[in-house]
């Protein structure tokens, strides 16, 4: 029997895979097709300080082992999350990850604030990296002194362990994460979406109404598993790697990488049953292995 | 519940140059399904999302759905065979609230025509049905909507607009709801017609859909309700919405 847990910045998780931000909604609709508690983590929707309605329609492109996606944030609210939503996640036996986004440095504080006193968070994970809106998101997630500030801010009025979630539309990612483990961030999650363009060719516009959009999919993960290792490489605490895991092999070579926990977006998308799939193949290839405990393969890739 | 299901292709037929019928047998997935629901096919390994696609009739425990090629999905999903096996995730989304009693309206057009069959069969009433199509090779499906409905009026585009139809008939006579699904602007030029003959009216919508389950909020439908803007999701609040609150 394969030891499947992970401790993750002191947070103890069942298994290694965590449903991805903004794939999953705040939980119940998926728990329409299977028992959620099976799930290492729930990360949910990104929230802001004040309801956002999101963009206009279209908000999502196929394009070739991937899609891209222009929701922009679309949420009720923290304070409407707390109320509404944070009962039920708080119910089910898994960790639950709050995903925040702000147009300020305050906007991250106040969040954070408030989050981590509800019952029912177990982590943060702070959005420096959404594509899809015109203040804040990716323009704090792309230089060091906007993660450094962000994450400092948040850090201060955080009470539980706060994850920074890193854009990949970056020149040197490992230099972003550690600016946010230099302001105490407890772990980084990577990667965002890569933005990204669709063009109709007959009628000339782009094929999202936000014009740019955010790429995911198994057109990512190899972009996804040389970031994940750069900054596993880069530092210290503990990294959550995501971009394309379709699979149970695509989540063992991010741990290989040095993922300790594996996100699964996009592929939720295709197949509810996704991330039951990732964690039984996860398993068996651990247990065909002859491996013990899944936190054994992290960061174990052989370099040539 | 909404399912994964893997089910088999019985029959498929090509009805116009670019709209395929086909039959899958999927067991329990038949008996669930209420008019106006759909369902997400997968099409193909070699595309990532699913198409969804709404309901044309349905019995104990076989589908029927139609659909047109519009690009790569639904050509791969028109050279399937009677035999090869289908991912389908369904029932989903909200579909017709039909009214217990009194005649009914179901006015489509285009590829929207087919999931209002299923609805009309359903209605316990006397049903209108108003059907438009580009031209006479685009027609589809007459003979079956005269089978379950009171009336049957197709147009075509070069003889005018199945709205005007829909005109017609609120001037002649009261009806307890109207009930539509087709392209964008004929939805919008219905529901300003309901409006004013101040009939309750619900359109299926169209949108380009991700998860199907309301999850990842792709999606989106513009409505205000009680002055209030939100944004729904065509997939689980729809695809049928109350024409009244869609911001068109």
């Amino acid at each position: 029997m394969v030891d499947m847990r992970i401790n993750f910045a002191g947070v103890e998780f069942k298994n290694p895979i965590v449903t991805a931000s903004g794939t999953f909604g705040f939980g119940r609709e998926y728990g329409e097709y299977y028992d959620l508690t099976k799930l290492g983590g729930i990360c949910v929707k990104g929230l802001t300080v004040t309801e956002r309605l999101g963009n206009m329609p279209p908000r999502i492109a196929e394009t070739p082992a991937g899609m891209l996606n222009s929701v922009g944030l679309q949420n009720p609210g923290v304070d409407a999350f707390i109320r509404d939503e944070l009962p039920f996640l708080k119910s089910l036996d898994t960790v639950i990850i709050a995903n925040i986004s702000g147009n300020t440095v305050d906007e991250y504080a106040e969040m954070a604030e408030k989050l981590s006193n509800a019952d029912g968070v177990d982590m943060l994970e702070v959005n420096v990296s959404c594509p899809n809106v015109k203040a804040g998101g990716m323009q704090f997630g792309t230089t060091t002194d906007g993660v450094s500030a962000v994450t400092a801010a948040v850090k201060k009025y955080s009470k539980v362990p706060v994850m920074v979630k890193l854009s990949p539309n970056v020149t040197d990612i490992a230099e972003i994460a550690r600016a946010a483990e230099g302001e105490g961030a407890d772990a980084v999650s990577l990667i965002n979406t890569l933005l990204a363009m669709r063009i109709d060719t007959q009628t000339r516009r782009p094929v999202l109404h936000n014009n740019m959009g955010g790429l995911s999919g198994a057109a990512v993960f190899p972009v996804a598993v040389r970031m994940v290792w750069q900054v596993a490489s880069a530092v210290k605490i503990p990294v959550l790697g995501m971009g394309g895991v379709m699979d149970g092999d695509n989540a063992a070579e991010m741990m290989l990488a040095g993922a300790s926990l594996i996100g699964v977006g996009t592929a939720n998308i295709v197949d509810p049953y996704a991330p039951l799939t990732v964690i039984d193949a996860l398993g068996e290839y651990l247990a065909h292995n002859g491996i013990h405990s899944a936190k054994e393969i992290v960061g174990e890739v052989i370099l040539n | 519940m909404p399912n994964r299901y893997i089910c088999e292709i019985t029959a498929s037929e090509r009805m116009t140059d670019t709209a395929f019928a086909m039959t899958v047998n999927c067991g329990e997935l038949a008996g669930e399904v209420h008019p106006g629901q759909f369902i997400h096919i997968k099409c193909g390994e070699e595309r990532l999302l699913r198409r969804p696609i709404s309901i044309c009739r349905a019995d104990a425990d076989t589908l029927e759905f139609v659909f047109e090629i519009k690009g790569e999905g639904t050509r791969w999903l028109a050279e399937r065979k009677p035999g090869d096996r289908l991912d389908i995730l369904g029932p989903l989304g909200n579909g017709f609230a039909l009214p217990e009693s009194g005649n009914i309206i179901a006015i489509s057009g285009g590829i929207g025509v087919p999931p209002m069959l299923f609805a009309a069969q359903s209605a316990t009433g006397g049903v209108t049905a108003l059907l438009g199509f580009r031209d006479d090779d685009k027609v589809i499906l007459t003979q079956a909507f005269a089978e379950v409905c009171d009336t049957v009026r197709v147009i075509t585009d070069d003889k005018g607009y199945v709205t005007d139809l829909l005109e017609e008939e609120l001037n002649n006579g009261a009806h307890s709801a109207v009930i539509a699904c087709g392209p964008r602007a004929m939805l919008k030029a219905v529901a300003e017609i309901c409006k004013r003959h101040n009939v309750p009216c619900q359109v299926s919508l169209e949108e380009r859909m991700g998860c199907g389950v309301g999850a990842c909020l792709v999606c989106a439908c513009a409505t205000q309700i009680d002055g209030k803007d939100h944004m729904r999701r065509v997939c689980k609040d729809g695809p049928v919405f109350n024409a009244a609150e869609v911001v068109w």
